[in-house]
């Protein structure tokens, strides 16, 4: 294993480990399924909106950069600066240089995981700039010094309990209350007095139409529209894939991705932003910059069958089905995407050499497949990043990373004994005799044993006693 | 950063062309089949809202202001927030003055220990003695900056109109203007929305064709389907994280 690759096995052991973190998960997510199922009883109903919602995100792709121009040109008219950046570093010094300007020391963020995936807290800190996660699962993650363990949910894996010990430990005069009604008025408290003083409010995107120049966010807490409304300078942030073609390409995502989500049927607000402070308003930013962001999509892109993972719309339901996910968490992929969007997605960003476990952490169950709200075909994506993993130059980066002589002399050995009969015959005669006497502990099956038992033999081949019943070979 | 620009967009281009994507046709029907008769629209969006603690008022285009000044005297609510500039703002005020609001019931004015204007920001519904007796109504009349202090640290509630309501979600549409600014619904405590009963629609795609949102997109458009709220702990719902507390809809029947 490279050296600074995540050891995804080593960390989903430890993960698996701690009852207290798998109760808290299996918890929430049982809680998130059977909302969401709640929410798409109306089988007919999902079938048909999802059907649209797909071919929206469908359509967009293969407009791709004809809508990034004309969304650049609509953003441009409102008022809208638009930055385009290949790079996390790119990006990252983009906002540097806005927030330079317009001499920011105080920045309030909402949830944003293109910034996740820059790394721009961290970033803005060492410039000496303080942030400020908003989102209360956010600034919960923050005040902890961890990462989020859910794109949506990012305090999942903390119960009331440890939230209390670490308000009292980090914030002034706080009471040790294990009670959700006070801790969230708490940080009600501590943030307002921020969203008043902040310079610079940042923000994600959700879908940004091409059509119109409008950037539109959803979300419950208010928080989002604080740091798009109050401060007087707003940074959004966007992968190149959020743009859509129409506004009316928004309900069917809008329709979706609360219901697939949180199983809620709207979100409580949908901020939809088509410029900065126009003359004569009285309040909103006086300037709005959109930075997009490639890091990797365009790459993603070139490839029609890995394309379609670009048609996420972020909601992390395929997290909350994935049988995996729901008994490691979050922070054992140690990834800005974690779950079944982040198996297929990282990799292809970060490439194979560092993420190529990533693709091998899946049963292949298909429970993402099927309730995916637009329809990606995870598991066939996984399935091609395993052979691009072990296939040097492929479209993927670092494609081959994973290969191996031995596990490839081990293939072309099983391949040609599949296509002999007699090779066929002999080895599994062979299998029948030898197999029980060979120890569980031999290295090549220490994997599998050390954790099952090894399975026994039988004395005599299924072929065998199919044709001693009389069953002709073919 | 034209480079990335244009790199970005060559390569995209380039690649989409050699690998063109024919998406199928986008057939909106399952969202335009949803509709309601006249008489459900109203009580679904109340149903839907009130699931998530949204507060209903009934009133009709004569007592609205009156309704108004007698429900923020019954909670203590010291102050609104209103945009004076606008037909419901001026509605306001004259009706604010011909209200003969009932006095509040219990404890006499002077009882109150404090005046409107310095009652701390308060979360939820004073406790009956604290009653304030008169709410003072303010102006939204200058920009932000100069309203900014007041704005976060004492004015109670806000008022604003809305373009309507979506019986699908449940969902007000708010349309801030020059004159109706966007932080009126979104810093005081208590937001109060005023929706008049005959401008429901079934859907947000029936409401954006019909009011022909994409010739002319405002500033902020904004669908507030109930007070701010979150279940970021532990997923148990808790409301008022950082906008409104309680959202108010009073609704103005013809
Ligand atoms: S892959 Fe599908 S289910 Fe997973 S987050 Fe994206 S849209 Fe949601």
């Amino acid at each position: 294993m490279d050296g600074n690759a995540p050891d995804f096995a080593a960390a989903s052991r430890a993960a698996l480990a701690d009852p207290q973190l798998r109760g808290n998960f299996r918890r929430a997510m049982d809680g998130l399924m059977s909302k969401r199922a709640a929410q798409f009883a109306d089988t007919g109903e999902w079938t048909g909106v999802r059907a649209l919602a797909a071919s929206v995100r469908l359509r967009a792709l293969s407009k791709l950069p004809e809508l990034l121009e004309k969304l650049e040109e609509n953003c441009t008219r409102n008022g809208i600066a638009v930055h385009w950046a290949a790079t996390t570093e790119e990006a990252n010094a983009i906002a540097l240089d806005i927030l330079h300007k317009a001499n920011a020391k105080l920045v309030v963020k909402g949830k944003s995981m293109v910034t996740e995936e820059m790394h721009l807290n961290a970033v803005l800190e060492k410039d000496g700039i303080e942030v400020l996660e908003s989102d209360l699962g956010e600034y919960i993650v923050q005040l902890d010094g961890t990462m989020p363990s859910h794109i949506i949910m990012p305090a999942i894996h903390l119960n009331t309990k440890q939230i209390a010990h670490l308000f009292k430990r980090k914030i002034k005069d706080a009471e040790s209350r294990e009670d959700a009604a006070y801790l969230t008025d708490l940080a009600r408290r501590v943030l307002r007095a921020k969203f008043q003083a902040a310079d610079v409010g940042m923000s994600g995107v959700n879908a940004a139409v091409a059509e119109t120049g409008t950037l539109c966010l959803i979300e419950n807490e208010g928080n989002g529209r604080m740091c798009t409304t109050v401060p007087p300078v707003h940074i959004a942030f966007m992968g190149l894939e959020k743009v859509v073609e129409t506004l009316e390409d928004v309900p069917p995502v809008i329709s979706l991705l609360p219901r697939s989500a949180t199983g809620q049927p709207i979100t409580t607000y949908v901020n939809m932003i088509s410029g900065p402070r126009k003359d004569g308003e009285k309040d909103g930013p006086r300037e709005v910059h959109l930075v997009i962001l490639d890091n990797g999509r365009s790459g993603i892109y070139a490839d029609p069958e890995l394309r379609d993972t670009l048609r996420c719309i972020r909601c992390g339901a395929c997290m909350n089905h994935c049988p995996v996910y729901t008994k490691v968490g979050g922070h054992a992929y140690e990834a800005p995407y974690p779950g079944p969007i982040g198996k297929i997605l990282v990799p292809q960003i970060e490439g194979l050499a560092k993420r190529g476990a990533m693709p091998h952490a899946c049963t292949m169950c298909n429970a993402c497949v099927e309730i995916c709200p637009v329809k990606i075909p995870i598991v066939e994506i996984m399935g091609r990043l395993r052979v691009e993993a072990v296939k040097p130059g492929g479209a993927v980066k670092d494609g081959g990373a994973k290969a191996s002589r031995a596990e490839a002399m081990v293939w072309s050995g099983w391949a040609a004994m599949n296509a002999s009969p007699t090779a066929y015959r002999i080895a599994t005669a062979a299998m029948s005799r030898l197999g029980n006497a060979a120890p569980a502990s031999l290295p090549m099956l220490k994997e599998w044993t050390n954790v099952r038992t090894k399975p026994r033999f039988a004395g005599r081949t299924l072929h065998d006693l199919a044709r001693a019943k009389g069953v002709p070979d073919v | 950063m034209s480079d990335a620009r244009s790199s970005i967009l060559t390569k995209l281009r380039t690649t989409r062309d050699a690998h063109p994507l024919s998406p199928p046709a986008s057939d909106f029907a399952p969202i335009e089949a949803k509709q309601w008769p006249d008489q459900e629209r109203l009580p679904r969006i109340r149903r839907l809202m009130e699931a998530v603690h949204t507060e209903f008022l009934d009133a009709t285009e004569s007592d609205w202001p009156a309704v108004l000044r007698e429900f923020l005297a019954r909670e203590g609510v010291g102050s609104l927030l209103y945009a004076p500039a606008t037909e419901a703002g001026k509605r306001l005020v004259e009706g604010w003055e011909t209200a003969s609001p009932s006095p509040p019931r219990g404890e006499a004015p002077h009882e109150s220990p404090e005046g409107p204007a310095a009652h701390p920001p308060h979360p939820n519904p004073l406790p009956g003695g604290e009653r304030g007796p008169n709410p003072t109504l303010i102006p939204y009349d200058r920009p932000l900056e100069d309203l900014k202090s007041h704005l976060f640290e004492s004015i109670e509630a806000g008022l604003t109109t809305t373009r309507g309501a979506i019986a699908e979600t449940g969902s007000l549409i708010l349309w801030p203007t020059a004159d109706e600014p966007r932080t009126l619904s979104l810093v005081p405590h208590i937001h109060i929305a005023l929706l008049r009963a005959d401008a429901l629609y079934d859907t947000f795609l029936q409401a954006m064709r019909e009011q022909g949102w994409a010739q002319a997109m405002p500033t902020n458009l904004l669908l507030v389907s109930g007070p701010s709220k979150t279940a970021d702990i532990e997923q148990t719902l808790a409301y008022g994280v950082h906008g409104p507390k309680r959202l108010i809809v009073l609704v103005v029947h013809p």
